[in-house]
């Protein structure tokens, strides 16, 4: 007999314990843990989304103030430019304006300077100059200098163009008072007698004559007459010849002062 | 010859006795119980876990598959039955590498004892989804002459479990005495890798008809969803 009815009895009996004992010890722990982990993943996966979703609020919000900051920056930056270059323009302006003004007012100061300089630089020159033509003409005048001088006016009374003649013609004969005949140095006789035939004869008149001694002459004769003047003498040379340098220098002082700017004040003053 | 463990007798008095059969159970059972309490014993729930009780979790997972694929809706509840048929009929087979074990699964008594249980289980689990009435009504479905026709199939197919089981396992024993006297002992190592995998297969069977007689009384009265085509392919087998 293939079947043992005791032993299939005890086996029936041994499966239900051992059904028993692997839903104990087996399924119910195992589905257990495997429920108890499938939530903890389901949560794990809810946080993990609201998580997420949350982290993309968050960028989206992030974002949002990024570009807001972006713009509001850009924004301020460009005003600050704007402004900062406008100030600088006005900076420049103004430093422009004040350069501008100092280097005119230093170039003022440099042409005054130079000016004076060439001034007293001149008028000392003309005053040494004419001073030692002075000097050395007062040392050669002598009387026979002056007979020369006087020979010399006389020549040149005689050689006046038509029209001073008749000027001082004029001057000589309405002037009731006798014309002034100045000298640095007191006429000999003779020599009176030849300027007074001289300018009798010139204007063809009698003229009365009368005779100083002026030392501002230098050396030469005058004759004065209600305002007309004729007459050679050093002195009238050196005046003329003041005018002349005079003229000269302010001619000079044009052109330079022009570059005054590049011209050092030592250099100006060297060049004038 | 002895033909099945049921002969190996080590305690007898009066009818009651301690057999092969059923010490070999009870070492399975001590086995199947200790190990499932040592591993189970320290469960961890969360994401990390040991290699055991991954190889469990996967193991209970896969049968509760199993059972929700024959057409069980609750698997969790048929688990306790078709799990414990399928882990001691696989680990009955199994065990056969270990040398003098003899599969309890070998004996016509563990067979019959097995599809003893089903042949009650089945009404049961039907009665509790349906109720009595619900439950015997099948039996007269579609027409009440097919009851003895029912009745013959509930008990035909009780023995088939118990027959088919007993037949494969004990053949493989069988086999593998026959070839060790005469062939050498390569031969036999094949053919026990062969009843190994024969032992899976039955054991896959044996619990999957279980399951589909549970589903069919279960569900007995509702609409029958799609035709699952594996469990009828191995009623065959």
């Amino acid at each position: 007999m293939l079947i043992d009815w005791f032993t299939v009895g005890a086996q029936a009996l041994n499966f239900l314990i051992l059904v028993w004992l692997m839903k104990r010890f087996l399924y119910q722990p195992v589905l257990q843990a495997i429920a108890t982990r499938e939530k903890l993943v389901a949560k794990e996966l809810a946080d993990a989304d609201a998580k997420r979703s949350e982290a993309q609020k968050d960028r989206d919000e992030f974002h949002k103030k990024n570009e807001a900051f972006d713009q509001e920056r850009a924004g301020l930056l460009a005003k600050a430019t704007d402004e900062a270059q406008a100030e600088r323009k006005r900076l420049l302006d103004e430093a422009h304006k004040a350069a501008d003004a100092l280097g005119a007012q230093r170039q003022a100061a440099l042409i005054i300077d130079a000016r004076n300089l060439n001034q007293a630089v001149s008028r000392r020159t003309q005053e040494e100059v004419f001073a030692i033509a002075r000097k050395a003409l007062a040392d050669l005048a002598t009387t026979s200098l002056e007979e020369r001088m006087g020979e010399v006016f006389t020549r040149r009374l005689r050689e006046m163009d038509g029209k001073s003649k008749a000027v001082l013609g004029d001057a000589l004969k309405k002037n009731s008072t006798p014309a002034l005949v100045l000298s640095s140095f007191e006429l000999p006789g003779p020599q009176r007698a030849a300027i007074q035939n001289a300018v009798n004869e010139t204007f063809s008149a009698d003229i009365h004559l009368q005779f100083a001694t002026s030392p501002d002459l230098v050396s030469g004769i005058e004759l004065t007459t209600n305002g007309q003047k004729v007459g050679w003498s050093i002195a009238g040379y050196l005046t003329a010849l003041e005018s002349v340098v005079g003229k000269l220098m302010k001619e000079k002082e044009k052109p330079e002062s022009e570059a005054v700017p590049a011209v050092t004040p030592e250099k100006a003053i060297k060049s004038s | 010859m002895r033909l099945s463990t049921d002969q190996f007798i080590f305690w007898q008095h009066g009818v009651c006795k301690l057999n092969g059969t059923i010490v070999f159970t009870w070492g399975l059972m001590l086995v199947m119980a200790a190990g499932s309490r040592l591993i189970t014993r320290r469960l961890s729930t969360d994401l990390k876990r040991s290699p055991w009780q991954n190889l469990l979790e996967i193991v209970v997972a896969g049968m509760e598959l199993q059972i929700a694929g024959a057409g069980l809706k609750h698997p969790e509840k048929y688990i306790g039955f078709l799990g414990t048929l399928f882990l001691f009929v696989a680990l009955a087979a199994l065990c056969t590498v270990i040398p003098g074990y003899e599969p309890p699964t070998g004996s016509l008594s563990t067979t019959a004892a097995l599809a003893l249980s089903v042949f009650v289980a089945v009404p049961l689990f039907g009665i509790e989804e349906q109720g009595l009435g619900g439950y015997l009504a099948t039996y007269a479905r579609p027409t009440i002459i097919m009851l003895p026709f029912n009745l013959i199939s509930e008990l035909s197919r009780t023995l088939a479990l118990a027959i088919r089981l007993f037949g494969n396992m004990m053949s493989g024993a069988m086999i593998m005495a026959i070839l060790l006297t005469i062939t050498p002992f390569i031969f036999p190592i094949l053919m026990t890798l062969l009843g190994l995998l024969t032992g899976m297969v039955q054991a896959y069977i044996f619990s999957i008809l279980a399951a589909v007689y549970i589903a069919a009384a279960t569900r007995a009265g509702k609409p029958k969803p799609a035709p699952a085509t594996a469990p009828a392919k191995l009623s065959a087998g």
